[in-house]
């Protein structure tokens, strides 16, 4: 079984080698362009620092990477906030097949379009869009919603919410029941349960539900460029301009390897937290 | 407890109502004869699909999207179909590191593949062309292939292809006779669900693709400019297939899934 025959190869080979050009090539190639020149508009290759220096001594680039990194956390945060509730109600006070049929429907706008949803969302929260002219009617507003966090926090939940519910609702689906039960018989009040049975017992998914919602918003250029008004800009629009704009791709490359490591440490950390072993009390 | 439930269900149907509001807004908007899109609506027109349908661009990106998604996904479904049946099969050495290369796509951000992707390219000669989009498609769908495959690989019984040999049937035999007929739903379901995946994805696409749009770029592109409600009756329509393939996709397998896994 375990020799390596052609039969074994043809259907190990086919992924290491598309990976290794067409992903693999990409990313280590990427790197080593940060260290590239630009002359005249043509990119040199070269081993210099000097992308380095100009990009980590900029004010705006810092700015900008905590500005991203709090609005990320931020957005981490609300998505499992709002969506702890309905994922319990899910998990826990609805029948196997309720909650199927919820996860089904989560699904399919995790999966579709997320550029043309946030696109409505511009046309629903505008100053006469349809929530300021529905609140007009009862002569509340208008409130400017757009060019705001709250749009951009918007804009993120679109993009992490469905993906959020889908993850808290299969791990606190799958949580030891019998536990709940024993604290309930114990007289332990709805709310202890919730934090002293329910989060630790269903930790790891909530913790990797966190973290997507992390990833996703980090790395999301829209909801900060139209729901947001990019001010100021984050790191996957500052990606954009200078690629884009500035025809700067070595002073990109540096961004984008700036964000992978924040993303190493993040990942790192939170798969540290989710896998750590309680400490006994 | 009673009110307590009440309110919980009503929290999730809030929940559903800001996942959907946006889908539905859209497709109501594409029919609105108002310029600018806000209630009280307008009259009802199909003024936008008219433009759009008109417009040369519009069928160009519908072409590119089309072909893009269709290759795209045939070749993520087969990469995901050898690896899943790797890991299955066979213990290896590495075997982390194999899984690690095809799995790990999706957990970077999509700028950063579109930039990275975009510089490679260029140097090697195959950057802003249509096959450009499609191999990036296919590494960042082949990991959704290869885990749809995989889970319904787990549901096989082992011995089922061990009976097969040694009833005198060869491994490509056993591969064809016993293999790909189980693996069929997930195979199915896999290649909609990529091509699904593939026909939404811009950011990479917009990056890489030259002058050939796709349809989620088109739209990228008249965003950019002003208000324009072509954008909500191009959106319903890209809805229209993205959703159709997603729910296809999970219509084969999904389900199936579920009920097995009990």
């Amino acid at each position: 079984m375990r020799r390596l025959n052609a039969y074994a190869l043809t259907f190990r080979l086919p992924i290491i080698i598309w990976q290794a050009i067409f992903f693999i090539g990409p990313l280590f190639f990427m790197i080593a362009m940060s260290f590239f020149l630009v002359k005249n508009y043509r990119m040199v290759e070269a081993f210099e620092f000097k992308n380095w220096d100009k990009m980590l001594s900029r004010n705006y680039v810092w700015d900008s990477y905590w500005y991203t990194l709090g609005l990320a956390a931020l957005s981490s945060a609300v998505a499992s906030l709002v969506a702890f509730p309905a994922a319990f109600a899910l998990a826990y006070r609805s029948s196997e097949s309720v909650r199927r049929w919820a996860i089904f429907l989560l699904i399919i706008p995790f999966f579709t379009s997320y550029l043309v949803r946030t696109f409505s969302w511009y046309v629903i929260l505008a100053e006469s869009g349809v929530i300021n002219a529905g609140l007009g009617y009862i002569g509340l507003g208008p409130y400017t919603m757009l060019n705001t966090m709250f749009g951009t926090i918007v804009g993120y939940m679109t993009l992490t919410l469905p993906l959020v519910v889908i993850l808290q609702t299969v791990s606190l689906a799958s949580a030891d029941r019998s536990l709940i039960q024993a604290s309930q018989n114990l007289g332990c009040p709805p709310w202890r349960t919730i934090f002293a049975v329910i989060l630790p017992a269903a930790k790891t998914g909530l913790i990797v539900a966190a973290l997507f919602a992390f990833i996703l918003s980090f790395g999301d250029f829209v909801a900060p460029y139209y729901l947001g008004g990019s001010k100021p800009p984050t790191l996957p629009i500052l990606i954009i301009d200078t690629t884009k704009a500035g025809q700067q791709w070595p002073r990109a490359a540096v961004v984008a390897v700036i964000m992978m490591v924040t993303l190493f440490v993040v990942a790192f950390t939170a798969i540290f937290l989710a896998y750590r072993k309680r400490g006994s009390k | 407890m009673r009110t307590s439930d009440w309110a919980l269900r009503g929290y999730v149907l809030l929940v559903f109502v800001f996942v959907f509001s946006p889908v539905v807004m859209s497709m109501i908007f594409s029919f609105n004869s108002d310029r600018f899109p806000t209630i009280p609506l307008g009259g009802f027109t199909t003024h936008w699909y008219e433009t759009i349908f008109a417009d040369e661009d519009f069928w160009k990106a519908a072409q590119n999207s089309l072909i893009v998604s269709l290759c795209a996904s045939l070749i993520a479904t087969f990469l995901g179909f050898c690896t899943a049946y790797s890991d299955y099969r066979y213990t290896f050495r590495g075997q982390g590191a194999y899984l690690g290369i095809i799995l790990l796509p999706p957990t970077i951000p999509l700028i950063i593949m579109a930039l990275a992707m975009l510089a490679w390219f260029s140097k090697v000669g195959i950057s802003g062309q249509v096959y450009s989009i499609i191999f990036a498609h296919t590494v960042l769908t082949a990991p959704f292939a290869m885990a749809i495959i995989r889970l319904r690989l787990n549901q096989m019984d082992e011995s089922l292809e061990a009976a097969a040999w040694n009833l005198g049937a060869s491994e490509w035999r056993a591969m064809r006779e016993v293999i790909l007929p189980f693996c069929l739903p997930a195979i199915v379901s896999s290649l909609f669900l990529t091509a699904a995946v593939s026909f939404d994805e811009f950011t990479v696409a917009w990056f890489v693709s030259g002058l050939n749009k796709t349809l989620p770029v088109h739209v990228l592109e008249i965003v950019q400019g002003t208000i324009d409600p072509q954008v909500n009756a191009v959106g319903t329509l890209v809805f229209l297939v993205s959703m159709t393939l997603v729910i296809i996709a999970q219509l084969a397998i999904f389900f199936r899934l579920n009920r097995s896994a009990k």
